[in-house]
Formats: structure tokens, C-alpha cells, sequence
């Protein structure tokens, strides 16, 4: 199908694009990367009034280093993210799991900030973006407003995010030890079924699953063990906590399966 | 509600330019073929999944069923008419005959695009990097050992040029 008409908007700037969004009064959208607007709208799932178009806004992409953090403009496409040598360098994993989005084609438009706002509960940044504790920058007619990760994502393809706000940055904190991460999906480039990142800490750790339930979800692992069948265990109790609707029951085992490999992977076993 | 309007664009396909009329929520894939008349872009699921929609924006792989035409200005677009010589096939495609690598040819041009575009930015890709590339490009009839096989040989070929 064919989108609905709608007026098209280019900004130049980030305060002409706020302000756009606010002379509509909720009718407008940000177009980003369109990889996931642009489907929703060629079925017409959506159908935005307005488009504004953030594309021009270069200085909205790229990365600084904020000595404890990288800041990472919501322009930046994901396979910036995945050639970036900086990123590679200072933030490895970030490029590892950015390459697991889609295909070339769609990761050579889509935006990080765009994978933020759209929320979908199987999208592998806002997952890794949970796990490291990120902080999501936003601006709006109201100045800046700043939340953690865990506090912006709610649920299912919903966010705290208000209809007037942008996206400008993501703040990703370096983690003490590289994370580990594994996810199934059923093709090369799908989504995932169900992935998992695993942070090592002193004793325990945490594991960040997504494509379960709504919203990536960091929980405490109370021990570390390397022991396969103890582990299986530890991370039986766990996943036994996640909140799923009946159809996704069936991914509680697999969940299992992915957090043991994503921590084998934090120990440099995979 | 919006009404619909037609705009002047200016759109470089294959080094050429393009004023044409078009209304803001026209995919970039229909205005090629609409439009500008350049039927080698296929559309298949108009979502991003197929990969028959694929172009090069400023060489780089694009689905061009999630671009608006009008968004597509200022930038370098090639289409498969871009890398097809006026007599003839290119390496690529002559290696793609040989090796039976299409049979309805549907998924083939964007199976081109990306493969072109893969042997630029890495002329020494190996069999997983190009299985990873063409993953974006669904093939219902050839299957894709003889499309990976066709661009392994257009790799030597180059190398060898
Ligand atoms: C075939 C296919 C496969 C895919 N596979 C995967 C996958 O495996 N994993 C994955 O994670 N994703 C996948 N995606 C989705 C892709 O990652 C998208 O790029 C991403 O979800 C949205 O980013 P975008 O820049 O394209 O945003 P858009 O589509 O432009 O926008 C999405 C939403 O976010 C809003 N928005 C965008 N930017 C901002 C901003 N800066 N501030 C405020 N709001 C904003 C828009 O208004 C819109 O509501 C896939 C997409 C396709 C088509
Ligand atoms: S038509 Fe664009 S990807 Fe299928
Ligand atoms: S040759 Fe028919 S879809 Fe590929």
C-alpha cells in the first residue's frame, strides 16, 4: 500500500525541528531513519499529519567522549555505529550488537535515536542500552530533560518520551568489564526471538534479556558460577520471574539458553 | 488534514538530473519507475524486508520503498539501470548468466546493487561476508548458492583485472 497524505517538513536545525513539532501540536512526526515510520505508514498503521524530517541535522550525529561515557548523537545510523573505529575502540560491543540489526540496507538508514523512540521489544539497542545503564537525552520547547534507559522504556513500542520531544543523545557509560551478548533469530537479520546481554560483576552479575514481554528487562544474577548445570539453575530462577503474556511462555527456556550463552560470552567463551 | 501537494524536485539518478512533480509521500521506488521511468527497481513487500526495492544512495544500499522521493535530493542515487553498460552486461551481470544465478529475475537487481556495492567497499569479501551482505535480498526461485557462486567469480575476475 501507499502512505496517506501528509505535509513534508526538512528542518536545518535542532530548534527548527522542535519548534515544527510543537506549531503541530501532536500531529507531527520525526522522521529519522524511516526503517520503521515508513512500513507502518506504507500499511498505514500510522498516519502522521506532518512529517519532520531530521536527516540534514549532521550535527546530530556522532560521538564525543565524555571520559566516563560516550555521548552519541540520535542521528548516528547503526552501521556508523558498527564502522565507527572510535566506537570500536573505546565501546566494543556497541558495533558487535549493532551489527545484528536488520541488514546492511536498513542498517545504513536507520538511527540509533530512532531504535530508541520506536521501542520495540525486540530491538537490540535499547537492550544494550538498559544493560549499560544509559542516559537518554531529549529536547523540547521546555529545555532538556534527561532519563535513564530503564526509566524511558515502558513497554511495548512505548516510551516516556512526550510528542514534542527529540532525541538529541545517548550517554553511554563505559561498562567495568565487557559485557557478553547472544541472541536467536529465526533468519540472519530478523529480529530477535529472544537475546541476552550478561554483565559479570564482583559476585554476581546481571542479565538484560529482550524480545520478552514488552521491555527489555536488567535483573540481578545473585551468583556467577561457571558451572553449566548451577548456572542453568541460577537463570531458571530468574527467568521463572519474567513477566510474559501466554503466547511468549514458550521462550522462557530459550531465554535460558541465551543468558548462558551470553555470560559464557563475558567470559571470553565464545 | 493534509491535502495533497505536488512539489518540484531535483533528483541525480545515475549521473543524470531529474525535474519532475511529486507529492511528498511518494516512495523514491515509485518515482523511479513512475516517474522517471526506470522499471529496473522492483517492489516487492513496500516494508523493508525483500530487498527488490534496493538503490545506491551515495553508493551505499538503500531500501527505496522507506525513502520518500523528496528526500532523496542532494544526493547521488544509482539504480541498476546505473550499472547496466549501454551494450552488453557488466562483469557482475555476465558472471550472474554464467552461473545461473536468476531464473523470474525479480530479486536481481537488488541483488546487483548490493553485491556492487559490497565489491567496492570490499573487493576481497569472503563467502560469509558476502552471505552476510545479500541476507537483505530474498530470492523465491533460485536459491542462493548460485547468486553467492556468481559474485565469488565476479571477486577473482576484478582481482585478476
Ligand atoms: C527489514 C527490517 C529489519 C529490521 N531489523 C531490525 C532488527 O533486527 N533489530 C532492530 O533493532 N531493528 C530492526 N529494524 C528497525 C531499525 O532498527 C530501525 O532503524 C529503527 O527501529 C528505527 O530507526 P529509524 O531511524 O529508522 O526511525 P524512524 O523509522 O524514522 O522513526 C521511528 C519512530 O521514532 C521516532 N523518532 C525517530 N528519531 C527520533 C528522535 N531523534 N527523537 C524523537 N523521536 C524520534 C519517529 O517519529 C518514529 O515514531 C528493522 C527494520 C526493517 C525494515
Ligand atoms: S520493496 Fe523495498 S524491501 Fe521489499
Ligand atoms: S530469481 Fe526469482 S526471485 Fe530471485
Amino acid at each position: 500500500m501507499k502512505p496517506a497524505v501528509f505535509d513534508y517538513v526538512r528542518v536545518n536545525s535542532l530548534d527548527e525541528a522542535i519548534e515544527a513539532l510543537a506549531r503541530y501540536e501532536g500531529e507531527a512526526k520525526v522522521l529519522a531513519g524511516g526503517q520503521s515510520l515508513v512500513p507502518l505508514m506504507n500499511f498505514r498503521l500510522s498516519r502522521p499529519g506532518v512529517l519532520v524530517d531530521i536527516n540534514d541535522l549532521a550535527e546530530m550525529a556522532g560521538v564525543r567522549d565524555l571520559g566516563h561515557a560516550l555521548a552519541i548523537g540520535s542521528m548516528t545510523r547503526h552501521q556508523q555505529l558498527v564502522n565507527n573505529d572510535f566506537i570500536r575502540e573505546r565501546l566494543p560491543i556497541l558495533p558487535r550488537v549493532a551489527s545484528y540489526i536488520g541488514h546492511w540496507a536498513i542498517r545504513n538508514r536507520g538511527t540509533l535515536g530512532g531504535s530508541v523512540a520506536h521501542a520495540d521489544p525486540a530491538a537490540e539497542l535499547p537492550a544494550l542500552l538498559t544493560a549499560l545503564q544509559a542516559t537518554i537525552v531529549m529536547r523540547s520547547p521546555r529545555g532538556e530533560r534527561r532519563l535513564l534507559a530503564e526509566r524511558f522504556f515502558l513497554g511495548y513500542y512505548s516510551t516516556r518520551l512526550d510528542w514534542d520531544e527529540i532525541i538529541t543523545e545517548i550517554e553511554i557509560p563505559f561498562p567495568a568489564s565487557s559485557p557478553g551478548f547472544y541472541e536467536v533469530a529465526r533468519r540472519a537479520g530478523d529480529f530477535a526471538l529472544v537475546g541476552a546481554l550478561a554483565e559479570r560483576g564482583t559476585s554476581g552479575g546481571f542479565v538484560t534479556w529482550f524480545g520478552l514481554g514488552g521491555r527489555p528487562e536488567r535483573m540481578a544474577l545473585p551468583a556467577w558460577t561457571a558451572h553449566e548445570e548451577e548456572r542453568r539453575q541460577l537463570l531458571r530462577e530468574l527467568a521463572g520471574k519474567l513477566d510474559l503474556p501466554s503466547e511468549e511462555e514458550y521462550k522462557r527456556t530459550i531465554a535460558v539458553s541465551v543468558a548462558g550463552r551470553a555470560m559464557a560470552d563475558a567470559e571470553g567463551g565464545n | 488534514m493534509a491535502v495533497e501537494q505536488r512539489i518540484g524536485l531535483t533528483l541525480w539518478v545515475n549521473g543524470k538530473e531529474h525535474l519532475l512533480e511529486a507529492s511528498p509521500r511518494w516512495s523514491l521506488a515509485d518515482v523511479l519507475r513512475h516517474q522517471i521511468g526506470l522499471t529496473g527497481t522492483h517492489v516487492g513487500c513496500e516494508q523493508g524486508v525483500c530487498g527488490a526495492c534496493t538503490v545506491l544512495l551515495d553508493g551505499q544500499p538503500t531500501r527505496s520503498c522507506l525513502m520518500f522521493a523528496i528526500q532523496a535530493q542532494g544526493h547521488e542515487i544509482t539504480t541498476v539501470e546505473g550499472v547496466t553498460p549501454t551494450e552488453g552486461l557488466s562483469p557482475l551481470q555476465q558472471s550472474f548468466q554464467s552461473h545461473h544465478a536468476l531464473q523470474c529475475g525479480f530479486c536481481t537487481p537488488g541483488i546487483l546493487l548490493t553485491a556492487e556495492a559490497l565489491l567496492a567497499d570490499n573487493p576481497t569479501a569472503d563467502e560469509e561476508e558476502i552471505r552476510a551482505a545479500l541476507s537483505g535480498n530474498l530470492c523465491r526461485c533460485t536459491g542462493y548458492q548460485f547468486i553467492v557462486d556468481a559474485v565469488l567469480a565476479a571477486r577473482e575476475q576484478r582481482r585478476d583485472a
